[in-house]
């Protein structure tokens, strides 16, 4: 089991500890800095933090196995073609340059050292070295498709969560807000959008249902079953049972709306979310902080909150922000108030880590 | 040469030692530094070459016009400052 978390924050990237029966926030790095996302690779050991220093750019950091921070490459756009009128989904000028890495994947263990990376404005990319150079799947960013993608929250669209499937290194899901939901079964060659079944809740036939413009929140794939995968959706819960060819909706109490969602690990049924009223009113239910668990594929949803917050609480968890570790046992969540809670019972019960940490941008456990 | 110069802040985050660089543009000028110092134009300069949104270069006291492709000219004798404002809470 993992007794050791990363916790991305608006001002530094915090180091988690168990220690005795508890956790505690040991250290931290890159203090003052928006640190918007760190991968552990269970391959060999190495960490990797993205930091947005917003007038500076994005950059990326690598921390191999017992060593010190040090800046690598960050994935940089390729030069955009002289006169290309190049527009996103809301007819805006694509800006094709790095504004944030929105997501990383370490690639599968026939692979070392690939690590993928997912950005704003929506291009995919990936490394064979650990990060010390990066190349962009260019047929994914020059499809036509592209165009229709949309910012959601964000100004601009994104590549939010990457899903190596563990069958095969070459086949690859990628989900955007708002681009729905991509696979490649060649390694990035080809790509063909996998969203059917999702739909926003207003608009005309047609529109609501497209899945090219679906607004995914973020995708999990369950690692010993994956032809299984959920979606936490700007309009609700969708899981899939058929590799992502279709989806279905799910409903959970109190709310279906929210950022993250973890799979367990061994159990594809089982799935946790942190539920907000829904998208216009973004804090929890009455002020009550909850998780929800699915212990039957989305048939029925529990409402955890021993540990939580229950009165005149307006944490929001971020997509990222929501994790698990290798076992389902041990869960954390870390909100945009700098509260983080820790779970070793998968969701029964929670231990409050602190509650004065800066923004948490995400949460993850390192083996 | 140009004298190029940068601020604090900017050295927290890289190493950027100022230094004299030929160039008749802001451009060229800069090339030839960044050539010199991994890391630094990436700090300055977005992915397309453009000036990052929240820079400034001043070139003789002045703001350059050229945000885009740095064509503002630069003589031998000019110092240019490389800056950033400062925001958020």
């Amino acid at each position: 089991m993992s007794e050791h978390i990363l916790v991305s924050t608006r001002k530094g990237l915090f180091e988690v500890m168990r220690n005795g029966g508890g956790w505690e926030v040991a250290e931290g790095a890159f203090l003052g800095d928006n640190v918007t996302l760190a991968l552990h690779d269970p391959r060999d050991g190495t960490d990797y933090a993205a930091l947005n220093h917003g007038h500076f750019g994005v950059k990326l950091h690598r921390r191999d196995r017992n060593g010190a921070w040090r800046e690598i490459a960050a994935p940089a756009y390729p030069e955009k073609p002289e006169g290309l009128d190049d527009r996103d989904g809301w007819g805006k000028p694509v800006n094709w340059t790095t504004q944030m890495i929105w997501s990383l994947a370490a690639g599968g263990p026939d692979e070392p050292g690939t690590i993928w990376a997912g950005t704003m404005p929506g291009g995919l990319f990936r490394s064979r070295d650990r990060g010390e150079t990066w190349q962009m799947i260019r047929p994914l960013w020059d499809m036509p498709e592209r165009n229709r993608w949309m910012g959601g929250g964000a100004d601009i669209p994104g590549i939010h969560s990457i899903c190596v499937d563990p069958r095969s290194s070459r086949t690859v899901r990628v989900a955007i807000s708002c681009g729905g939901v991509w696979v490649t079964h060649d390694g990035g060659e080809t790509w063909a959008q996998c969203a059917h079944g999702m739909r926003y809740d207003d608009g005309p036939e047609g529109v609501a249902d497209d899945p090219g413009t679906q607004d995914p929140h973020m995708m999990v794939q369950c690692p010993s079953a994956p032809e299984r995968f959920w979606v936490q959706h700007h309009c609700g819960i969708w899981r899939s049972a058929d590799d992502a060819r279709s989806w279905q909706q799910v409903k959970a109490l109190p709310s279906s709306f929210g950022f993250g969602v973890v799979v367990h690990p061994h159990d594809p049924d089982t799935a946790w979310f942190v539920p907000g009223i829904k998208d216009e009113k973004r804090y929890p239910v009455d002020g009550r902080l909850v998780v929800t668990r699915t212990r039957d594929g989305g048939e029925t949803f529990e409402a955890l909150s021993q540990g939580l917050p229950q009165r005149h609480a307006y944490d929001i968890v971020f997509r990222h922000a929501l994790a698990g570790d290798e076992t389902g046992k041990r869960l954390g969540f870390g909100s945009t108030t700098g509260n983080l809670w820790v779970s070793e019972n998968g969701g029964d019960s929670w231990q409050t880590v602190s509650t004065s940490l800066p923004p948490i941008h995400a949460v993850r456990f390192v083996r | 040469m140009a004298k190029v110069f940068f601020t604090a802040n900017l050295r927290r985050h890289v190493d950027c030692a100022g230094m004299d660089a030929d160039g008749l543009t802001v451009r060229e000028v800069l090339a030839q530094v960044f050539a010199a110092q991994d890391r630094l134009g990436a700090y300055v300069l977005d992915d397309q070459g453009a000036l990052r949104k929240h820079m400034t270069i001043l070139v003789d006291g002045r703001r350059i016009r050229d945000r885009e492709r740095l064509s503002d000219a630069v003589s031998p004798s000019s110092e240019i400052w490389v800056m950033q404002a400062l925001s958020g809470g």
